[in-house]
C-alpha cells in the first residue's frame, strides 16, 4: 500500500510515541494536527500531555524542549517553517548543541526538531527557505533532510532514538509524494548516505527533494548515453564522505544539487571536501547547482524562474562532461 | 524545611563566606592572568544564592547565569572541582570545556550556566515540565538579573510557564545593573515582580540582601511549588559589590552608591541578626576563619590540578564513539 510524506511521518511518531514513555510531541498546534497535517489524531491517541500545543513563542519552545531533554524527556518539537528557526537559534545554537560539549559529556541532549523547508505554491519568502546550511555549522547538531516518504520513515525513528539533538528537515513539496514503505525494514542509521541510483560517468550529490530532481536528471541523461549516478546525502552532518569519495573514484565528476541559495551553501562545503581530498580523482571542476542569490518570490513564473531543478542539473552535467551548450533544455 | 535552628543559621553564615571569599580567590587569579576569559562576580548578592540554595534537594534542579559562581557553591557542589573549572583545569566540572560561564554538575542538579541573557529561563522551565510529565515532585530554580527581563524569551517562558502550571521558581537578582546600564537606562518598568501580574504569576518583592528576608521568602514559594501552584517568581532587590565582570573599573556609578556597600553586606547584615541572638564575636571569627582554610585548601588544589590534554580537544561534541569515525 502507498502512504504519502505526510502520512509515514505520522506513523513513524505515533510507533515512537507508543513504544518510548519519555517521546514527547510538541509545537504550535500540533494537538490540532500541525499546519500540515503530520500530527493528526495522536494527542487523541496519545494523550494531550504527550502531544501538546504551544504558544507561538519558538524562542521559549526550543528552550523548553532543550530543558526536557537533560531531564530524561526525549521531545520532538515542530518548528513549523524552518524560517521560523530563526527565532529558536539563540537556543540551538548557544545552549542545544552545545550541552554535551559545556558540560565536559556530563548532560545530552535528545532532542528531535522537526521542520519544513523548501519552496512550492506561492508560500513566498518568509515560507520557502532552505536553511540548512547555517545548521551543519554549529558543532553539536545533527541535521537530516530526507528525500522520499520510507526514507523519512526509518530516519526519523533513527533519530528520535539517537540521544542527540537532530534537526529533521522535511521538504513541503514531497509531503504529497507517495511510496510503499517496506514492512520490518531495518531502520537506516544517521550519517550513511545511499545510492539513490548507480552510475559511471557523473556523481550527483543531493538530498531533500532535490534527491528527486537529480533521478529524473539522470534519466534524461541516461537518454543521451550518460550514466550519473546519484547520493542521497540523507544526513548533512554527520556527512558521508566515504560513500562520496568512493563514487567520484568511479566516475571521476562531481555534481552536487541543493535548492538552498549556492552562496555558502552545503554544496560549498562538499566542493572544498571533494577538491581537497580527491583532486587527484578529478577530470573536472567540481560544480554546484542551487538557487540564485534571491529571495524566494511569490509569482508562479518568479518563483519557477529562481528555482533550481532537474533542467539545471542535466546542463551543469554536460558541462562536467565537456558538451556544454549544444543544447538548450 | 521547618524554621532553621541556630545551627542552621551559622552553616549560611559560613556559606555566605565560602561564596565570598572563592570569589575573591576568583578575582585575585584573574587579575594575575590565571584565569581565562572575564569571570563575573557575585560579589555582595550571596544571601540570594544561600537563601534559596540551600532549600533545595539534590533532585532539585538549578539554572543560572554568567553571575553563577554562589549558585553553585550554595547547591552544595564541590569547591575544588568548581574552582578547577573555572582555573580551566583537566578535573574540573566540565574538564575544562565550560569555565566560569558555564558551570554544570549534573550530579548535583546544577544543570548549567549560561552567558545569554535570558537563554536560560526556558531551560528552567523545560525541565520543570520533565518532572511535571513524569510525576515527580522536584523543582527547577532559574537565576536572573534584571537585565533578562529586557529578552522576549523572559516574556515567552513566563507565558508558558503560567499556561502549564510549572514547577519553576524564577529569581531574578536585581541589582539595578544589566552590564553597565542602570535599571531606569532600560525600562520604564521599575519592579520586574510587575511582570507576573498579567501572567497570572505568584510575586513578591524581597530584600535581598537580608538572608532571613530571602529564606522566608523561598521557603514560602518552593512550598507552594511543591503542592503544584505553578511558577513563582521572586524578585531579590540585591547590590552588585563588584563590577559587571573582573576588571571593570564601574565608572558609570557614583561614588555614593558604591560608599553603601558595607551597610548593605549581605554578611554584615547576618553578622548582626546572629549577634542579637547570643552568637558571639569569637565564634563568628572562628566561622570565617574556618572556611577561609577551606577555600584557600581547595584553590591551592585547583591549582595544581593537570590541565587539560589538548589531544582531547574534540571528545564531548557528540556521544563517542558513534561519530568519532565521521567528522562533521
Amino acid at each position: 500500500m502507498q502512504h504519502t510524506f505526510i502520512e509515514i511521518l505520522r506513523r513513524a511518531l505515533d510507533e515512537e510515541l507508543a513504544r518510548d514513555p519519555a517521546v514527547h510531541l510538541l509545537g504550535e498546534d500540533v494537538a490540532a494536527g500541525g499546519a500540515f497535517g503530520v500530527t493528526r489524531g495522536l494527542a487523541q491517541k496519545h494523550g494531550s500531555t504527550r502531544v501538546r500545543n504551544t504558544p507561538i513563542s519558538e524562542a521559549a519552545i526550543t528552550g523548553l524542549a532543550t530543558g526536557a531533554a537533560l531531564c530524561g524527556l526525549k521531545p520532538v518539537l515542530e518548528i513549523m517553517f524552518i524560517d521560523f528557526a530563526t527565532l529558536s537559534m539563540d537556543c540551538l545554537v548557544n545552549q542545544t548543541a552545545k550541552y554535551r560539549y559545556m558540560s565536559g559529556g556530563q548532560l545530552a541532549v535528545p532532542l528531535v526538531v522537526r521542520t519544513q523547508a523548501g519552496a512550492a505554491g506561492g508560500a513566498a519568502a518568509q515560507h520557502s527557505q532552505s536553511l540548512e546550511a547555517w545548521f551543519i555549522h554549529v558543532p553539536g547538531l545533527i541535521v537530516v533532510a530526507p528525500s522520499t516518504p520510507a526514507e523519512a520513515y526509518g530516519l526519523l525513528k533513527s533519530a528520535i532514538r539517537l540521544g542527540e539533538p537532530v534537526l529533521f528537515i522535511e521538504h513541503k513539496r514531497l509531503y504529497t509524494m507517495k511510496e510503499e514503505l517496506a514492512e520490518g525494514a531495518e531502520l537506516p542509521p544517521i550519517g550513511r548516505s545511499r545510492i539513490a541510483r548507480a552510475g559511471t560517468d557523473v556523481t550527483v550529490i543531493a538530498y531533500s527533494a532535490m534527491v528527486q530532481s537529480a533521478l529524473e536528471a539522470a534519466q534524461k541523461l541516461a537518454d543521451a548515453g550518460i550514466s550519473a549516478e546519484v547520493i542521497d546525502l540523507r544526513t548533512l552532518v554527520p556527512l558521508d564522505m566515504a560513500t562520496i569519495a568512493a563514487s567520484v573514484s568511479k566516475t571521476h565528476r562531481a555534481l552536487i544539487a541543493h535548492e538552498a541559495v549556492r552562496n555558502g551553501g552545503v554544496g560549498a562545503e562538499i566542493a572544498a571536501r571533494i577538491g581537497a581530498e580527491l583532486f587527484d580523482e578529478l577530470d573536472a571542476p567540481v560544480l554546484r547547482v542551487g538557487c540564485g542569490f534571491a529571495p524566494i518570490p511569490f509569482a508562479p513564473e518568479l518563483e519557477r524562474a529562481l528555482l533550481p531543478g532537474s533542467a539545471d542539473l542535466v546542463r551543469a552535467v554536460r558541462r562536467i562532461m565537456g558538451l556544454a551548450d549544444k543544447t538548450r533544455e | 524545611m521547618t524554621e532553621p535552628t541556630l545551627a542552621d543559621w551559622k552553616a549560611m553564615y559560613a556559606a555566605l563566606w565560602r561564596i565570598r571569599l572563592f570569589e575573591g580567590q576568583v578575582q585575585r587569579l584573574a587579575a594575575a592572568g590565571e584565569i581565562p576569559g572575564f569571570p563575573h562576580l557575585s560579589t555582595g548578592q550571596e544571601a540570594v544564592a544561600v537563601g534559596i540554595c540551600m532549600q533545595l534537594a539534590r533532585e532539585d534542579v538549578l539554572f543560572t547565569s554568567h553571575r553563577g559562581h554562589g549558585h553553585v557553591l550554595a547547591k552544595g557542589s564541590d569547591i575544588e572541582a568548581t574552582f578547577a573549572e573555572i582555573l580551566g583545569r583537566q578535573n574540573g566540572l566540565c574538564r575544562g570545556r565550560g569555565g566560569s560561564m558555564h558551570l554544570v554538575d549534573a550530579a548535583n542538579g546544577v544543570l548549567g550556566a549560561t552567558g545569554v541573557v535570558a537563554g536560560n529561563l526556558a531551560l528552567a522551565a523545560g525541565a520543570a515540565w520533565a518532572a511535571q510529565a513524569q510525576g515527580r515532585q522536584n523543582i527547577s530554580v532559574v537565576f536572573f538579573g534584571d537585565g533578562a527581563t529586557g529578552a522576549g524569551a523572559f516574556h515567552e517562558t513566563l507565558n508558558l510557564a503560567a499556561l502549564w502550571r510549572l514547577p519553576v521558581l524564577f529569581v531574578c537578582e536585581n541589582n539595578g545593573y544589566a552590564e553597565f546600564t542602570s535599571r531606569e537606562e532600560h525600562s520604564n518598568v521599575k519592579q520586574v515582580s510587575s511582570f507576573a501580574a498579567p501572567y497570572g504569576i505568584a510575586t513578591q518583592t524581597i530584600d535581598g540582601n537580608d538572608l532571613p528576608t530571602v529564606f522566608a521568602a523561598a521557603r514560602g514559594a518552593i512550598e507552594a511549588l511543591r503542592r503544584g501552584a505553578g511558577p513563582y517568581l521572586l524578585e531579590c532587590m540585591t547590590f552588585r559589590m563588584a563590577g559587571h565582570y573582573v576588571g571593570d573599573a564601574q565608572q558609570y556609578r557614583s561614588k555614593e552608591e558604591l560608599a553603601a556597600v558595607h551597610e548593605k553586606c549581605p554578611i554584615e547584615r547576618l553578622k548582626r541578626y546572629l549577634v542579637e541572638r547570643g552568637v558571639n564575636q569569637e565564634e563568628l571569627d572562628a566561622i570565617g576563619d574556618r572556611t577561609r582554610n577551606e577555600v584557600l585548601r581547595a584553590v591551592e588544589r585547583a591549582l595544581a590540578a593537570p590541565r587539560p590534554d589538548p589531544a582531547t580537544v574534540l571528545e564531548c561534541v557528540y556521544r563517542a564513539p558513534v561519530f568519532a569515525a565521521i567528522p562533521g
